[in-house]
């Protein structure tokens, strides 16, 4: 059933494409049907799912029999988590771009297209049919951007698409390798992961996936794609960059560089986190200073993704639950921060230059973006009651097992990250500003019923993740217990 | 049933927040109404068991599992409940905070009329009661870490209740800010606490404590200290004390509730949980944690002498009187520490209400040399006003009396003598500036037109005042302190004291540190009475010179902070991080990668000219040097 996700949200591609040009609404009422169902299916199959069925085949086909490759899809936990995330944040995304008026279908097919192959990735556990679907996920990324993007986008998009490529080369030489040196003659994950590769093999092919996934993840210093990226994207598609397929990374980077090759992971665990600690402290401190709105929400998606690599590379089921929990609340705070500023301000204002929209009276202007905003900035700042705390204290759990230094260091991170948020806060929104005689005769356009319901729908998500963290975690955390993370968990700490 | 009720004192209020944000927003009366009603049903269930829970359920959990992640390689398990923990400590607290809490939402009801924000001011009203019952309900530290941050939000919400103002919307961050930067280290302190012991409940705590004490005594004056730091930021102590004294740009009755009364007793109340494990052999944090407390106390009644507005005069008294609590749980005392934080909730809450109640009537002057004899247009107020200024300044036989006399004899009692000292200098400079702010605002003559036309406040802001003056004066005689003892101390045989006993109990226990606190108030009063009995200017900045300046500018601590301090670490911090990233990794590594790629290919296409001899020429020249460097060696 679950397979229907990517199904479907290919099947909305090609009518959106079949659809006469011209007819707006009926493209975004396919899309988002399309989306919707995506959505539900994810959720369906969460209820369903007992607690410790671990790896669930989906479908499992004979692709290309004599390389061992097959049509692998099958679902954990973790898979279920990040669809469900993937679900949302295409509904929403939608939702939120509502108001696009140039070349609307062809802006819909791409998007759906790029939720299709999220989903492809988070259910594919065949390594070819998973490095097949990364590789859709990128394409139609790069086309939204150049062309429905704003400030500087053939810039944001060439540096974008350049960083996905070369993390790409980075992983196919390194599955190609694996796939070499295992001699088993297959593609599946789970059968890979049980093969020990040799120490030296690990020690450079570990490097060459982690590194190749977590560019994408925004790991420092390899992150600059990320605030370029964002300002560049339009509105929705900011939204799925630091909503999904950021999570692509950090995902891929779980899923098949730390199974396979856990020794090398051993050996390299304490660059990574440091690089992860780095890349918290550094987006939070390089946030407080920007002026420009969504580069202030670029820099804290990497801060907030270095999170997720730190609880990676702790190897204890604490800081890896923690990090998949993280993955899915960054996505849902991160979209609903996009959405805000892309949407709700820059639409209406046409700027995003902080100066200048400290002189708006935004707060009094636009009540409901302000107070979306401010909720949002508090979960993002990682207050108790939203997703963002719990998965963020559970990191720190984790991390202060393997390395306490850096778990202070990133303690301090989340303290400069409430710098940031409520500088922003006061400059954008909640200043002594009201709207000048001018802006009250023409007033911005009031917040439209799409827009709300999208924030409703993440500042739901996220309150009832951080109220009761439970219902997410215990999908999570069982998942750790089957084979696939055998070796990891055996072999990926030195302890 | 017990259960039931637990749950309800502590989501009563929340309710209220749900119903006024989702459903009453646009109606100022009816969201006032439902967050009064919340707040006092809340009370009443923290009445009822308070008297009816039996002695055999104290103390027994009640929990909803909340976290829980099992690894079965670490062999560490990480189970958080939300749990409840109803015992002599927290039952007391509940009553305090919702009992204070009804009283000032009343007050409120009248101090707000009109703002077009009232609807908003009782939402976060609400959700400040709320999470406050979380921090005392709490069972385990996550728990109350998780309502500790929320208390912090509904403190920055409140602060900043008039965002329009530039001063308000700094001091919100502000506080905020400095609140979490001692959380910060509180938050470590739990991990340490955590991958110490194993567990994050207080209960387990305890007993994992007594198994693994070799262990813990090795990190004890570091879990101690990091854990001080939280209590540091909330209980607004030095070095972290500066966000208090702005925090009085919110509405009074929340500086009454959240920064005199409750929020800021958070710090003490938390130390005094987990006091089992700052009371540890080995352990040097009770020192740092006494030593603290003293200089804040010491620190803030100075300030407080030479400050000219009534809120910050009385914020600083909150500073110091803190102090004295922090200063009493470092001296091993946390019965006095609770007992002084109650009657302190009771006076202050009473003085600042009264303070609210002047503003008011004089259409909002904050500044006291701009008052004067408003003791005649305000005789409720005054009476009150001078009740709580009696409690304070801790004159026999009102509650401020019996509770500072029992920290002075705590210090003594565990050999602190310079800490007795300072403690009954810091009573003297007490009843200094408080009797200073008595004589200036009540007495003599109106100093300006809006004293002169000063009028009393509504009845509704008056109750309140009643009230809490009853129990300023009586609240050392209703046995709070053995109230505390029982959960601090094994079980005391023997019979409840009688009213007489009571009376006179600090005489007859430590007579030394009775007698001192008496000489103090009374020198203290002489003192200011001599300076500013009908005095229309301030005689002391002559007589003191430079220094009246320092203590006016509060020791220079908020320049050197946002001067110095921010400038040199977060500023400097931020500008090199952008620095690196525009210029290092965006220029150097990202753009010169691309343009070696760029000239690579410049230089390439000089190669493909298309001209046919030159392609010959390289291809002969090619097989030329290949088979030379193939034969020829």
């Amino acid at each position: 059933m679950l397979a229907w996700t990517v199904y479907i949200s290919f099947i909305g591609v090609l009518v959106l494409m079949l659809l006469p040009a011209g007819r707006a609404r009926l493209a975004r009422i396919v899309a988002l049907l399309a989306a919707l169902i995506g959505l539900g299916i994810a959720l369906a199959a969460i209820f369903q799912r007992e607690p410790d069925a671990g790896i669930e085949t989906i479908t499992q086909r004979a692709w290309i029999p004599g390389l061992g490759i097959n049509y692998f899809l099958a679902v954990d936990g973790i898979s279920l988590t990040l669809a469900v995330l993937t679900g949302v944040a295409a509904v929403v995304g939608i939702l939120f771009s509502w108001n696009v008026e140039h070349r609307v279908k062809e802006f819909f097919a791409f998007y759906l297209a790029l939720i299709g192959g999220v989903y492809g990735v988070f259910l594919s556990f065949d390594l070819f049919l998973l490095f097949v679907f990364y590789e859709l996920a990128i394409i139609p990324k790069y086309f939204l951007i150049a062309i429905w993007g704003s400030t500087n986008k053939e810039y944001g998009a060439m540096k974008l698409a350049l960083y996905s490529f070369v993390g790409s080369a980075m992983v196919l030489i390194g599955i190609v390798a694996a796939y070499v040196v295992s001699g088993a003659k297959t593609m599946n994950l789970v059968e890979l992961a049980q093969y020990s590769f040799p120490a030296s093999f690990q020690h450079w092919a570990f490097p060459l996936v982690f590194v190749g996934f977590a560019i994408l993840a925004g790991l420092w210093p390899f992150h600059t794609w990320a605030p370029t990226g964002h300002v560049a994207a339009p509105t929705a598609a900011s939204m799925l960059l630091a909503g999904v397929v950021m999570k692509l990374g950090a995902y891929g980077a779980l899923r098949v560089a730390m199974t396979l090759f856990p020794e090398g992971l051993a050996e390299w665990r304490y660059a990574i986190g440091l690089l992860a600690v780095i890349g918290i402290v550094y987006g939070a401190t390089v946030a407080l200073i920007q002026k420009d709105f969504k580069f202030v929400i670029g820099y804290s998606s990497v801060s907030h993704m270095g999170f997720v690599l730190l609880g990676l590379v702790t190897i204890n089921t604490i800081g890896l639950s923690g990090a998949v929990l993280q993955m899915f609340s960054h996505g849902i705070i991160a979209g609903l921060l996009f959405g805000v500023v892309g949407r709700m301000v820059y639409d209406r204002t046409h700027t995003r230059d902080l100066p200048l929209l400290e002189g708006l009276g935004l707060g009094r202007a636009l009540p409901f973006a302000a107070g979306t905003f401010a909720v949002a900035g508090f979960a993002s700042m990682g207050l108790p009651g939203f997703s963002g705390f719990a998965a963020e204290f559970q990191v720190l759990l984790g991390a202060w097992q393997a390395f306490p230094t850096f778990a202070v260091l990133a303690g301090f991170g989340i303290l400069v990250g409430i710098a940031y948020t409520l500088r922003v806060l006061q400059k954008a929104f909640f200043n002594e500003a009201v709207p000048s005689p001018e802006a009250q005769a023409h007033p911005l356009p009031p917040i439209s019923v799409p827009e709300r319901l999208g924030a409703v729908i993440l500042l739901g998500a996220t309150l009832i993740i951080g109220i009761y963290p439970n219902l997410l975690l215990d999908l999570i955390g069982p998942s750790f217990s089957s084979h696939l993370f055998d070796r990891l968990l055996r072999e990926g700490r030195p302890f | 049933m017990v259960e039931l009720l637990a749950w309800l004192v502590l989501f009563l209020p929340l309710l209220s927040v749900a119903a006024i944000t989702i459903f009453t927003r646009g109606n100022a009366a009816r969201s006032g109404a439902i967050s009064i009603t919340a707040v006092v049903f809340s009370f009443i269930c923290g009445l009822v068991l308070f008297y009816a829970l039996p002695e055999s359920s104290m103390g027994m959990p009640i929990q909803i599992p909340w976290l829980s992640i099992h690894d079965q390689g670490l062999g560490l398990d990480l189970h958080v409940d939300i749990g409840l923990r109803l015992d002599h400590l927290s039952l007391p607290m509940i009553l305090i905070v919702t009992g204070v809490g009804s009283l000032i939402h009343i007050y409120s009801w009248g101090y707000m009329k009109g703002d077009p924000g009232f609807a908003r001011y009782f939402a976060c009203l609400s959700l400040f009661t709320f999470s406050m019952l979380g921090i005392v309900l709490a069972d385990n530290f996550l728990m109350m870490f998780i309502f500790w941050e929320l208390v912090g939000v509904s403190s920055y919400l409140l602060i900043g209740f008039w965002y329009e103002r530039p001063s308000a919307a700094d001091a919100c961050k502000k506080a905020f800010l400095t609140n979490r930067v001692g959380d910060f280290g509180f938050l470590v302190g739990i991990l340490l606490t955590w991958a110490t012991l194993g567990s994050l409940n207080f209960r387990d705590l305890e007993t994992r404590l007594n198994v693994h004490s070799v262990e813990f005594s090795a990190v004890a004056t570091a879990v101690g200290l990091l854990i001080f730091c939280g209590a540091m930021g909330k209980s607004a102590q030095f070095p972290l004390h500066v966000w208090l004294p702005d925090a009085m740009e919110g509405p009074t009755p929340v500086s009454a509730l959240i920064h005199a009364a409750t929020m800021v007793a958070a710090g003490v109340y938390m130390l005094c949980r987990v006091f089992f494990l700052l009371n540890v052999d080995g352990s040097q944090a009770l020192q740092v944690i006494a030593w603290i407390g003293g200089i804040t106390a010491l620190m803030a009644a100075l300030i407080a002498v030479q400050q000219n507005d009534i809120k910050r005069i009385l914020a600083y008294s909150t500073l110091s009187q803190l102090g004295y609590m922090v200063m009493a749980v470092g001296c091993s005392g946390p019965v006095p520490a609770m007992y002084h934080l109650t009657t302190h909730a009771f006076f202050k809450a009473l003085l600042f209400l009264g303070a609210g109640s002047v503003i008011y009537g004089l259409h909002h002057e904050q500044n006291i040399w701009a008052m004067g004899g408003v003791r005649r247009k305000m005789p409720i107020t005054f009476w009150t006003f001078t009740f709580g200024t009696l409690a304070l300044c801790g004159v026999p036989p009102l509650s401020g009396f019996y509770s500072k006399d029992s920290i002075l004899a705590q210090a003594i009692k565990d050999h602190h003598y310079g800490l007795f000292v300072l403690g009954v200098v810091v009573a003297l400079l007490t009843t200094f500036y408080m009797f200073r702010l008595f004589y200036v605002v009540f007495k003599g003559r109106p100093r300006t037109e809006a004293a002169e036309h000063a009028h009393e406040s509504p009845s509704v802001m008056l109750w309140p005042l009643f009230i809490l003056a009853i129990f300023s004066i009586a609240g050392g005689l209703l046995g709070i302190e053995s109230l505390y003892a029982r959960h601090f101390e094994a079980a005391v045989a023997g019979t409840e004291p009688g009213f007489w006993d009571r009376l006179l109990e600090p005489f007859n226990e430590q007579l030394l540190a009775a007698s001192f606190g008496v000489l103090a108030v009374v020198f203290g009063w002489l003192w200011a009475r001599s300076l500013y009995r009908n005095k229309a200017v301030d005689p002391l900045p002559e007589k003191l010179g430079w220094w009246s300046q320092l203590l006016r500018n509060k020791f220079y601590i908020d320049e050197f902070y946002e001067n110095v301090l921010i400038p040199c670490t977060q500023d400097a911090l931020a500008r090199v991080a952008d620095f690196i990233d525009r210029w290092i990794i965006g220029t150097f590594a990202v753009r010169g990668t691309a343009n070696v790629t760029d000239v690579a290919g410049r230089l390439l296409r000089m190669l493909q000219t298309g001209s046919l001899q030159m392609y010959a020429f390289l291809l002969v020249a090619g097989v030329a040097g290949v088979l030379y460097w193939v034969l020829g060696k």
